[in-house]
Order: C-alpha cells, then sequence, then structure tokens
C-alpha cells in the first residue's frame, strides 16, 4: 500500500487520512473486546474506569469479580479455601456448573456434525453428485434462517417428540432424554439442535478444503492396490484433517456460543454459560460478567490461533504458498 | 455411424461400453449420493420436520373449535352469511355450558378474541351462566350482551369453528374483522406487525449500509498490504467474529450506557454535565452500533476476498492513461468489487432481517424487531401467530437465500 512516486500533495494527505480511518475501524472491531479485561479487575461494581484504576493504583484492581463467579451458587462460600470447598464450587458452584454443561453439549454436538458433515461433503465434492445444488441449500439452511424461527419450530416439535415410557425405544435412548420421555428439556435435544446449527459451518470448511484437493491421489492409490477404506484414512484424511478440524471448531464455537435455541428447548437442567450470561444481562448485570467474559476471550483467542496455524498448515499441505 | 450396434466398442468381458459406462457411473453417482444420505436424513428430520411443523401450527389452531362441536354441525348445515337463527344460539348456550364444564371458556374465547378483539369477558361470563338459560335462547343470550348479535363476532366464530385456518396471516398483516364481519385493514395506529416488519427491513438495510462504509476501506487496505502485514491485521477482524456474541453485547453495555466508558469520558473532558448524559444503549442506536459491531467481519470477509483477485495494475493503467485518483476508482476499481459487495450486503442483510439476541439485549423499548415480537407471542402462548409471523419472516428470508444463491452460489461462501 505504497503511496505511488507521483502522487500529488493532495493524493498524500488522502492517503494518510485514509490510514487514519482505516486504525479508527480496526479500533472500532477490537476496542470493545479488549475493553473488558481491565474492567473484570475493578475493585468497584461499576462498569466505567474508576479514577483508582487509572492511576494505576493497586487498590483500584481486585479479583473480587472473579471471585464472585466461583461462589455464586456455591453452599458454603465463606469456609476456607481448601479442598473440600474447591470440591464443593466444582459440584455446585453456577458458573462452573453452566461451564461443564457448555463444554459436555458442545462435544456432542461438534462429534455430530464432523462426522456426517464431512461424510456428505465428501460426497457433495464428488463431481458425480446428483441435485448437489438443492442439496447444498438444504444443508447451509440452517445457518440462514433465523435463529428465532429454528427454535419457535425445534420447540413445537420437541415437545410431540416423546418415546412412550416402557417402550423398546425408551430403554435406549431415554436415559438421554427428559423425565417425561420427551427432546424437549433434554440434553438430546439441546445437543442435536447444535449440532444441525454447526453442520453448516462443518461442510463449507470441508468441501472448500476438498475443492484444492488433487483426485488423481485418489486413482493413484487404487492403483497402486488400496481399497477404498485405506485410501480414505491413509491418503485422503491426512491432506483434509486441517479443514475437518478447523470445521469442528467452527461447530464448537456455534454451539458454545448459542443461547436462543437453549432458551426455547432446554430445561433448567441444562443451564449453559451463554444461558446464564443472558440471565445476568437481562437481570443486574454485575461486572461478574465481565470476568465471565475475560475467559472466554482468552478461550476465543486460543481457538483463533488454532485456526489460523490450521489454515497455513492445510495451504502448505495442499502445495499453495502460505497466503 | 448409422451400422452403431455392428461397430459397437466392447469391454473386455464382451459388455458394450456405452452400457458399461453408464453402469459405472450410476454407480458412482450412487455412492456421492450415499454418503450425503445420513447428514441430510438428520437434517431433514431435525430442521426441515420442525420448520413444517411450525408452518402447519401457522394454520392451525383448535381452541374454539375443540370445545364447540354443536356450532360447527350449525355452521356445517347453514351457508355462510345466513342470520343466526334460534338454532344457532341454542347450539351456542349448550357449547358454552360445555365450555364451562371443561374448563375451557377462556381458551375459546382468546381464539375469538384473535380477530374480534374483547372477546375473552364476553365468553367468559356468558358461559359462567349458559346453564340457568331457558328458552327462547336468542332472547336469552342478547340479554347477557347485545354484542352476541353481532355479525363480527359471528362470522369470528364460524372460521374458527374449524381447527384450520387462514385467520392468523389476516392478523399477523393487521386486518381486524369489521363490524359487518369483512376484514379490514387495521387503523394505521393498530398496524403493529407489519410496521414492525417495515422497521425490520429498514434498520437491517441501515446496519447493511453502515457495515459496507466500514468494511469496505478495511477490506481494500487488506487485499493491498503485503501479507506478512494484512494477516496480522486480519486478526483483528477474525478475532470478533470468534469472540461470544454475548461477550461482545455485554461489553458494548458496558461502554454505552449512562455510567459507562464513553459518558465518563465525555464527563470527565466537560463535554456534558453530570445530568445530561446521553442515553446510547437500550434504544435503537444502541441496537444499530452492537449490530454493526457484530456484522462486521461478515461483510469484510467476502469483500477482501474479491478485492485480493483485483490486480492492482488496472488502476495503474487508468492513471498512465491520465484518469484522476478518484475517476480510477469510481470508473475501474469500484466495479470489480461488485461481486464482494453483493455477496457481502446480501449475508449482512440476511443475517440481520432475522437478529434476535442483540434487540432482546440492548433494544429496549423502540430497538425490538420482527424476532422480538415472535418470541413475545411464544413466551404469551400465542402459538398460531407466532408461527404465523415466523413464516412470514421465513418467507422474506428464503426470497434473498434464493436471491444469493443465484448472484452468488451458496457453495462460494467462505468462512475465514
Amino acid at each position: 500500500m505504497a503511496l505511488p512516486t507521483y502522487a500529488s500533495p493532495l493524493e498524500k494527505a488522502w492517503h494518510y487520512t485514509y490510514i487514519a480511518i482505516c486504525a479508527a475501524i480496526f479500533f472500532f472491531l477490537i476496542a470493545p473486546i479488549v475493553v473488558v479485561i481491565p474492567l473484570s479487575f475493578n475493585a468497584e461494581p461499576y462498569f466505567s474506569f474508576t479514577q483508582k484504576m487509572l492511576s494505576f493504583d493497586p487498590t483500584g484492581y481486585s479479583l473480587r469479580w472473579y471471585d464472585t463467579m466461583l461462589t455464586l451458587g456455591h453452599g458454603a462460600p465463606d469456609g476456607p479455601r481448601d479442598s473440600s470447598w474447591w470440591e464443593k464450587a466444582w459440584e455446585t458452584s453456577t458458573w462452573i456448573k453452566a461451564a461443564k454443561n457448555s463444554l459436555w453439549i458442545g462435544l456432542w454436538a461438534t462429534i455430530l456434525a464432523t462426522v456426517l458433515g464431512t461424510l456428505a461433503a465428501l460426497g457433495l465434492s464428488r463431481p458425480e453428485m446428483p441435485y448437489r445444488r438443492l442439496i447444498m441449500a438444504i444443508l447451509i439452511s440452517p445457518m440462514i434462517v433465523p435463529i428465532i424461527i429454528v427454535a419457535v419450530g425445534m420447540s413445537f416439535f420437541y415437545a410431540k417428540a416423546c418415546v412412550a415410557p416402557g417402550s423398546a425405544l425408551s430403554y435406549v435412548v431415554g436415559p438421554f432424554l427428559s423425565s417425561k420421555g420427551c427432546l424437549a428439556n433434554s440434553y438430546l435435544g439441546v445437543i442435536i439442535a447444535h449440532a444441525t446449527l454447526g453442520i453448516p459451518f462443518v461442510i463449507i470448511t470441508v468441501t472448500a478444503t476438498l475443492s484444492g484437493f488433487d483426485q488423481s491421489l485418489v486413482r493413484a492409490s487404487a492403483s497402486l492396490g488400496a481399497n477404498p477404506r485405506t485410501t480414505f484414512f491413509k491418503v485422503i484424511m491426512p491432506l483434509i484433517l486441517p479443514g475437518i478440524i478447523s470445521g469442528a471448531l467452527f461447530a464448537f464455537v456455534t454451539s458454545f456460543d448459542e443461547v436462543v435455541a437453549v432458551l426455547f428447548i432446554a430445561g433448567p437442567e441444562q443451564q449453559t454459560i451463554p444461558r446464564q450470561m443472558w440471565n445476568g444481562i437481562r437481570e443486574q448485570i454485575s461486572p461478574a460478567i465481565l470476568a465471565v467474559a475475560t475467559i472466554l476471550v482468552t478461550f476465543s483467542v486460543c481457538l483463533l490461533v488454532a485456526v489460523e496455524l490450521l489454515r497455513r498448515r492445510s495451504e502448505r499441505l495442499r502445495g499453495l504458498s502460505p497466503s | 455411424m448409422a451400422d452403431a450396434p455392428a461397430t459397437e466398442l466392447k469391454t473386455s468381458d464382451g459388455r458394450p461400453l456405452r452400457a458399461a459406462l453408464a453402469a459405472a457411473q450410476s454407480r458412482a453417482r450412487r455412492r456421492a449420493f450415499l454418503l450425503v444420505v445420513p447428514l441430510l436424513a438428520f437434517v431433514i428430520l431435525t430442521f426441515v420436520v420442525p420448520i413444517g411443523y411450525m408452518l402447519k401450527r401457522s394454520f392451525e389452531h383448535d381452541g374454539f373449535s375443540a370445545s364447540a362441536p354443536s356450532l360447527a354441525v350449525w355452521f356445517a348445515a347453514n351457508p355462510k352469511g345466513a342470520a343466526p337463527d334460534e338454532a344457532a344460539y341454542a347450539a351456542l348456550v349448550s357449547d358454552l355450558a360445555k365450555m364451562q364444564v371443561d374448563k375451557t371458556p377462556g381458551q375459546a374465547g382468546t381464539r375469538i378474541n384473535y380477530t374480534v378483539p374483547g372477546t375473552i369477558s364476553l365468553f367468559k361470563s356468558a358461559a359462567r351462566k349458559a346453564k340457568d338459560l331457558t328458552p327462547p335462547f336468542k332472547e336469552a343470550m342478547l340479554e347477557l350482551d347485545a354484542k352476541w348479535a353481532e355479525p363480527a363476532i359471528w362470522m369470528a366464530m364460524r372460521e374458527a369453528s374449524s381447527s384450520y385456518t387462514t385467520d392468523f396471516y389476516r392478523v399477523a398483516a393487521d386486518q381486524k374483522r369489521g363490524p359487518d364481519g369483512s376484514w379490514q385493514r387495521g387503523a394505521d395506529n393498530e398496524r403493529i406487525y407489519l410496521f414492525l416488519f417495515f422497521k425490520t427491513f429498514l434498520l437491517s438495510g441501515a446496519v447493511t449500509l453502515i457495515c459496507l462504509l466500514l468494511a469496505f476501506p478495511i477490506a481494500h487496505l487488506l487485499a493491498t498490504l503485503p501479507v506478512s502485514k494484512s494477516s496480522l491485521l486480519m486478526i483483528l477482524v477474525l478475532l470478533p467474529f470468534w469472540t461470544s456474541l454475548l461477550v461482545r453485547t455485554s461489553a458494548w453495555i458496558a461502554i454505552l450506557q449512562e455510567q459507562g466508558i464513553i459518558n465518563d469520558l465525555m464527563y470527565s473532558t466537560g463535554l456534558i454535565a453530570d445530568d445530561s448524559r446521553v442515553r446510547m444503549i437500550y434504544n435503537q442506536t444502541g441496537t444499530v452500533i452492537v449490530m454493526t459491531h457484530i456484522l462486521l467481519p461478515f461483510m469484510v470477509l467476502p469483500l477482501f476476498s474479491v478485492m485480493r483477485t483485483i490486480p492492482p495494475s488496472y488502476a495503474r493503467a487508468a492513471r498512465s492513461l491520465g484518469a484522476t485518483s478518484w475517476t480510477t476508482f469510481r470508473r475501474v476499481y469500484l466495479p470489480q468489487t461488485l461481486p464482494g459487495i453483493a455477496a457481502g450486503s446480501l449475508l449482512v442483510f440476511i443475517l440481520a432481517v432475522g437478529y434476535y439476541i442483540t434487540p432482546a439485549l440492548v433494544g429496549g423499548a423502540d430497538g425490538q424487531l420482527i424476532s422480538n415480537m415472535i418470541q413475545f407471542h411464544m413466551a404469551k402462548s400465542n402459538w398460531s401467530l407466532a408461527a404465523a409471523l415466523a413464516a412470514m419472516l421465513l418467507l422474506a428470508v428464503m426470497v434473498l437465500y434464493w436471491l444469493y444463491d443465484r448472484l452468488i452460489g451458496i457453495d462460494r461462501l467462505k468462512l475465514g
């Protein structure tokens, strides 16, 4: 973006204005995310920087909101912090329970979406695939259809999707359903809903990886005597693995951040982090939310780094120059 | 090749090559399709069927029909527009008495109330007294309340005596029954749903436009910088993309609220007095600011991927031919970015139209969109009306989605 040598003074002025504008827009993008980090260490119950914080007085900062986060819902928050206190926190603390639920639901939704999505992406990338456009449109639509519509449809349907207690099916899936034997208010219902919402991301990333895949490698493998299964696990899989993993990470983040479907179809048992945050923001917003937010920002930085490294590895594997 | 059968090529096992190829191809097609089947079945079961079920609910409400069998018989026997006679009132009284026993007059009244407001209490009070009424029932009912003679109520009851109806779409399109029973456009101040649809589209358009204006310069910068620098700056675009929506929303609450950072900053620099802090959140402004921030990466990424492919030599050629930098931008560069502008704008608009979380959390009273209205009716158990509004929103999004597929192609959707 160097300035050409023939630029007039006016153009030079415009060039620097342009750089300043871009800097301002980047600031707009990133500032709200960065600002929650110092605010979460506020010693006062405010959402703004106090005088003490601005003058870097150590008493202006504290870990009290992280402490609040740990003790919310804790049976005996004031006791000595020994191993039994931590054990109790692990079992009863509201945010820890929510984190466990979020990770558990996210994990299963990701596995479901990634396995099914990768298989489908393999089929969709074959040149012989019939009705490709239509099927692709259906599979991507969970990302496009407004979440409220998906949630309304699922809440109607899941309330009816029940198995009769005592039937053969209820012995198989019963433990995953609600006490009434329905998908509504059950872990399985939330997992299925989140897997559906994560599928478009897996399809998009894996088909993008496969579009650069050299099909003659499959023929080479077959001509050397490998059966389709060996070809998949020894040739295709290692090459598209970075795409699969980044698709899986997208699916996980979708589930980890999803709140509307949870609000509509989950019961009080399935309290997740976003739902707890939603309640926190709606009822009385305290800086404890910002402590949670800081932890989540750290988490997303890690995910971003992982995806970026995977993308570079994928491009290297496919023989593209790193860009 | 008139004598094709004689000279047809054969495979080594003696089958005609044409047939063998066709068989191999259909086998390949079947294999490709089989790979997609599990996912397709899953998505149809967990996504398409629930939405189809919702569409069915938008045409269905048995609040009245389930508890008014006698009236249904009378309506079936008499043509539309027939004035209610003594038999009709007798059927009404027997149904009302039955409702009182089943404790359903509230539900029946609610169903009629959708199209003729103010009828819930009418049904409740009539049902309480129904079993004590004596013939002639017409006079007895009119004595209870003269409203029972209104054609509007009888038209509404006729419509509601079947559990399938298009009434909810009429209500969602702001129509109501007039005193003579016909459908009328609601008064201007009562047309809440169409107004809300209009407002949703307007706000989404505004957000899309602001996103485009903000995304264009930085996408251009990212596309023209050397790779090592641009991938660092790209992180600034991708980090918000990967950060939880609720985190970003709560961050904006901290920044924009009346005791928040911006107001504190303006107060401490003496720009505003303590009692005139600016309200920037829990209203329409807040919704637009936060939605712009959340949707901006969806505009930057498609613009960037198009701009990266534009060779800088075109702009240099234009300049060498004597064009000013403005003309070069307008006539040479901008037209080449149009595919990116279309892709980004459509995507942002589609996502904005269905936005729910941000308006619900920071929208206050005037920043609510159509999604929030759907949620409101779901919470009030007005399921059929919520479903009808959702179906109308779905139709709008589907048209945009179809347009996106036509103009850009879904398979060119990229993430990061």
